[in-house]
């Protein structure tokens, strides 16, 4: 019996075992009642941290992926005259995760992968509303994924104040983006409310 | 399984008064409630793993438009405003804010389910049948038209302040889940109701 029940063990936990994504940035977001699961899609991720700092993060299903994020990042080089060249532009597809003005955004893509978790970065510009980056940003974004599916995600911090969403829906609003989904940890309807008793009937 | 007989037959041989053998052991231990315990915490981490996901919340928002038509109009009469200060103040008024602040009041998380639960009741009896609605409802079909009628003039305006958090503001959305409001919408404070939460809540 024992090597029986080792094997099953031991093959079930490898083929089961997903590493958890390193996040360079750590939020802990808000509950919610919410229920409505997140899909595995095309998405941007705008990421809002405690200190109100913005980050981005673009995926997609991997057949996809290079093209449409080399898009991007070629359109935002030619719109903001950037001046990458194509390592910097292949950096971007693996990079974990940006969140630098335009300014610096040539000089974090000379930094390898595997450092650019740990590098401190301040944040995409968005409270100033006559320079919210992040406009440009969901532009490209919205042309690279044009006729199909995108999912505009934002994951907020608990403690992170206002203006910053409010920057960052005002962004998406100038794009005429108006449906997007905020990302939140599972909370039980609250017993006795309307919600409650619909679920229940459900 | 093959096994084999260790101490069984021993007692079968008499080697004669005083001689004691020892009996052996059996060293074979049942293995059943290992694997029954070790299935059930697969299945239980399992469950706990897709529990854990992370859920997003729907976000609607409204055009940005300056034509008149287009803005949605809203009733004063079922209007309630909520508007969120530091520190996790909830501030609110119903209808317009009076020219003194005389309805302007305070209260926090909790209070504020009870005040939008209170307003939707207060709308849903003071209802004068709306016909152009109900044909609406009637043409999508709908089984009980005058139902989905009796809270449309209820509209909830939420306010954040920039001192407000990302959690208040989540918060609020999800009180509209909760008590079912059909319409409600985020918009910039006003300056008259930003001094009124300055005076109430301080710099």
């Amino acid at each position: 019996m024992t090597p029986f029940v080792d094997i099953a063990f031991l093959s079930f936990f490898i083929m089961a075992t997903k590493f958890k994504p390193e996040e360079p940035v750590k939020v802990e977001t808000p509950n919610s009642v919410s229920s409505d699961i997140l899909k595995e899609e095309n998405a941007i991720l705008m990421t809002i941290d405690v200190d109100g700092k913005v980050f981005l993060n673009i995926s997609a299903p991997n057949d996809k992926k290079k093209e449409k994020i080399l898009q991007i990042i070629n359109g935002i080089n030619t719109s903001r005259n950037l001046n990458l060249t194509d390592a910097e532009k292949v950096n971007f597809l693996s990079a974990p995760i940006v969140g630098v003005p335009f300014q610096s955004l040539k000089q974090y893509l000379q930094i390898p992968n595997d450092q650019q978790g740990k590098v401190k970065q301040p944040g995409i510009p968005v409270l100033d509303t006559l320079n919210n980056e992040l406009i440009w940003w969901v532009d490209e974004a919205k042309k690279a994924f044009a006729g199909g599916k995108l999912l505009y995600l934002i994951k907020g911090d608990n403690k992170s104040k206002f203006p910053s969403f409010e920057a960052v829906i005002n962004a998406l609003r100038r794009n005429e983006v108006f449906k997007y989904n905020l990302i939140t940890a599972q909370e039980g309807a609250p017993e006795g409310t309307e919600l409650y008793f619909d679920r229940l009937n459900n | 399984m093959a096994s084999i007989e260790g101490g069984g037959d021993g007692g079968s041989h008499k080697k004669g008064p005083g001689v004691k053998k020892a009996k052996k052991l059996s060293t074979r231990v049942d293995m059943t409630p290992m694997v029954d315990l070790g299935f059930l915490l697969i299945t239980f981490f399992i469950f706990t793993a897709t529990l854990n996901s992370p859920t997003t919340m729907d976000l609607n928002m409204p055009k940005d438009t300056n034509k008149e038509e287009e803005q949605t109009k809203a009733k004063q009469s079922g209007a309630l405003t909520i508007m969120l200060g530091k520190n996790d103040n909830v501030y609110y008024y119903e209808g317009e804010l009076g020219p003194a602040g005389e309805n302007f009041k305070t209260t926090n998380f909790k209070g504020i389910r009870d005040e939008i639960i209170k307003k939707k009741k207060a709308v849903i009896a003071s209802y004068v049948t709306n016909a152009a609605c109900e044909t609406k409802a009637r043409e999508k079909g709908k089984a009980d038209p005058r139902k989905d009628c009796v809270d449309e003039d209820f509209v909830v305006v939420i306010k954040p302040t920039p001192n407000a958090t990302y959690k208040n503001t989540v918060d609020i959305l999800d009180e509209m889940t909760i008590n079912n409001v059909r319409r409600f919408a985020m918009v910039k404070i006003a300056e008259s109701e930003r001094e009124l939460i300055t005076a109430t809540e301080g710099p």
